[in-house]
């Protein structure tokens, strides 16, 4: 271990030119985590109380949201959008909790499961018509939004259900340290044996390739529909685990959708994602929205109006994509 | 322009097979006013007697507010834009204007509405046309503000109260005779003005060259910039314009009231024949679309199906719709 870093360090050390690469290639993420960086600080100062509890319910409340944002970045990665994220979690909780309902933990490990295939069964649904009808993915995933959320309301009319208490636990409380939420150990545990091994697959390889020039990837042998279909199923997992996490932290289920899908969408772009596809990764947008939430909870410190908060997540959102496409303009100028 | 030379083209195969293709391709609006009539049939098959004047008029009277927003997406659309605000937009006009008329009067009220709607909706357009921001993200950023600001100014107005003004509710819900509903005397000016601006003038013409291909349209001299951000202040004001009657309609003033129709805009100009990708489409169909959507909904609910039906339907009417054109148009 020790010596790979080593490796790594000499090989950056030796050519000048990579790490200022590396720095350039990740530097919309690395302002992120400066940005996160100082957020954390300031809220320390206004807020000096702010410990462990505080990160605990921070990272708890990003939960859903954060896999929310990963599950959108795995459509955009492959020039598609999807607007049903937020009628999928909400269809994946209210069944999780329906059938968590008074029953024994065991028969849970089966309900969890069984919720992620079917995650991933509504993502290749979504695929699959996105592919056959040739229609542009906004609108198929639009109607799918309906269609999620009327099953959903089929399932549970009014929010209720249960949840297994070791689900429960999974995302309170603290591990190691109490500085460590368990909540964003799951995020990080599920971001490790699901997105980063795809990533370096062929089949992430292909992802990005479809994403960037579908014409370009045909041509070089990726098929593009299979991929696509492929790519959404990972955005109807992720969405599964979103909403797992929904019925983990609320302890029932919820029929409505909640802001999910729009806000998941927004984060991703804060995150660094191309909309235009072939561009980005996970991380930018997990830290997009740690970011926004904290923003909400120190304007609570400040005592100003919460409603404010929402306007600034607008201005924030508008403003660093403006500053983004200007920097692009620039670079496109000379 | 491109509709002169087709429609010359396809002129003599009008009776064969490809020419209903054709038909379809050049003319949607006539296969959806044929879903429409056979809509209209359904529902008076399920219900019998359903059908009849005043049963028309609420249709009608549903699909308007929702045909206007609708109007929104299209012209937006047809640039291959967006507008996810009108929902907030419609909202917050419908509510300032219920806060306002207690006190300062109606007219302040509409023109305050007025104008923060066409404030929104520069600051959208600079974005989108100067500084290049995908209207999806654009609008959707500006309708957090909206939605926010909107907030800010429900707690400040808690002690006021608020009331849909009597003017709105007439014209919003009130129908003449029982039968033709007064919203048309907004509607029908609007739908013409719409109309003939996209086919009859100068900017309509540039808001499909836009959408049908930006570097083209470039290149010939047009300044999109200053097309956006007349397109996307027109866009805000319309969506004001649907916010005062859903609020007569419902006579809710409340800071989400038109929220839920944001989607179903979108899929009125989708299921109207307005691509999403740009350069085709037009208000017409648009019209035609919402009054579908009205007769779905009210079809469903006169059945007693459950809410949950209502939007499994929605949505794969909506798919079944796109992918229908999508088929007829992708084979020129």
């Amino acid at each position: 271990m020790s010596t790979a870093v080593t490796d790594q360090k000499e090989t950056i050390a030796r050519s000048a030119g990579g790490l200022g690469a590396a720095v350039r290639r990740n530097g919309w993420t690395l302002g992120l985590v400066g940005i996160l960086a100082l957020l954390l600080v300031f809220t320390r100062m206004i807020q000096p109380t702010y410990g462990p509890s505080g990160v605990q319910g921070l990272a708890i409340s990003v939960l859903p949201l954060a896999l929310a944002a990963v599950a959108q970045t795995c459509a955009v990665i492959a020039r598609g959008i999807d607007l049903s994220v937020g009628s999928m979690m909400a269809l994946t909780s209210v069944i999780s909790a329906r059938l968590m309902e008074d029953q024994s933990e065991g028969f849970a490990v089966l309900v969890v499961i069984g919720v992620l295939l079917l995650g991933l069964v509504l993502g290749a649904v979504n695929g699959a018509l996105v592919v056959v009808t040739r229609v542009p993915d906004i609108v198929v995933t639009l109607a799918m939004l309906f269609v999620w959320a009327g099953c959903a309301l089929l399932v549970l009319n009014t929010p209720g259900g249960g949840s297994a208490e070791w689900l429960r636990g999974l995302t309170q409380g603290s591990i190691i340290s109490e500085w460590v939420p368990k909540a964003a150990v799951v995020l990080i545990v599920v971001i490790a044996v699901i997105w980063i091994p795809i990533r370096r697959s062929k089949l992430g390889l292909s992802l990005f390739a479809i994403g960037s020039d579908p014409l370009a990837a045909f041509r070089s042998g990726v098929s593009v529909s299979r991929t696509k279909i492929f790519a959404y199923m990972l955005t109807g997992l992720f969405s599964a685990l979103a909403g797992l996490s929904l019925t983990a932290s609320t302890g029932i289920g919820t029929p409505v959708p909640g802001p999910y899908t729009l806000l998941s969408v927004a984060a991703v772009v804060l995150g660094g994602v191309s909309l235009a596809g072939g561009r980005g990764g996970v991380f930018g947008p997990v830290v997009a929205v740690v970011i926004l939430s904290l923003l909400r909870t120190d304007m609570t410190f400040l005592n100003l109006n919460t409603n404010l908060a929402t306007v600034a997540q607008g201005l924030i959102l508008v403003g660093v994509v403006m500053v983004g496409s200007l920097i692009q303009l620039r670079r496109r100028e000379p | 322009m491109s509709e002169v030379a087709t429609s010359t083209r396809s002129r003599p195969r009008l009776l064969t097979a490809g020419g209903w293709r054709s038909l379809i391709r050049e003319r949607p609006i006539v296969p959806l006013l044929g879903l429409l009539a056979l809509l209209v049939v359904l529902s008076e098959l399920i219900r019998p007697g359903i059908v009849s004047p005043n049963w028309a008029g609420v249709m009608v009277r549903a699909a308007i507010p929702l045909a206007i927003l609708a109007g929104c997406q299209t012209i937006t659309m047809l640039t291959a834009g967006i507008d996810l605000s009108v929902g907030a937009v419609a909202s917050m006009s419908g509510f300032v204007v219920a806060t306002l008329v207690g006190g300062p009067g109606l007219g302040v009220g509409i023109a305050v509405a007025f104008g923060v709607a066409a404030i929104v909706g520069f600051v959208t357009g600079i974005g989108v046309g100067i500084f290049r921001v995908h209207p999806l993200i654009m609008t959707l950023g500006m309708s957090l503000v909206v939605l926010g600001l909107a907030n800010v100014w429900q707690i400040e107005m808690v002690q006021t109260g608020a009331g849909v003004p009597d003017a709105f509710r007439q014209l919003g819900a009130g129908m003449f005779f029982g039968v033709v509903p007064r919203s048309l005397l907004v509607f029908v000016p609007l739908a013409i003005l719409i109309i003939l601006v996209l086919n009859r003038t100068g900017f309509g013409r540039l808001l499909y060259a836009i959408g049908d291909n930006p570097v083209a349209s470039r290149l010939s001299g047009v300044r999109s910039w200053q097309v956006l951000i007349v397109l996307y202040v027109i866009s805000a004001v319309l969506a004001g314009v649907a916010g005062f009657l859903y609020s007569g309609l419902t006579n809710v003033a409340s800071v989400t009231l038109a929220d839920s129709a944001l989607l179903p805009s979108v899929a009125a100009a989708v299921i109207g024949g307005t691509s999403i990708l740009g350069g085709r489409g037009g208000f017409g169909g648009t019209i035609v679309g919402a009054l579908i959507l009205a007769v779905i909904s009210s079809i469903l609910s006169s059945l007693g199906y459950p809410e949950a039906v209502r939007q499994i339907l929605y949505g794969a009417i909506i798919v079944f719709v796109a992918a229908a054109y999508t088929r007829i148009t992708s084979e020129a």
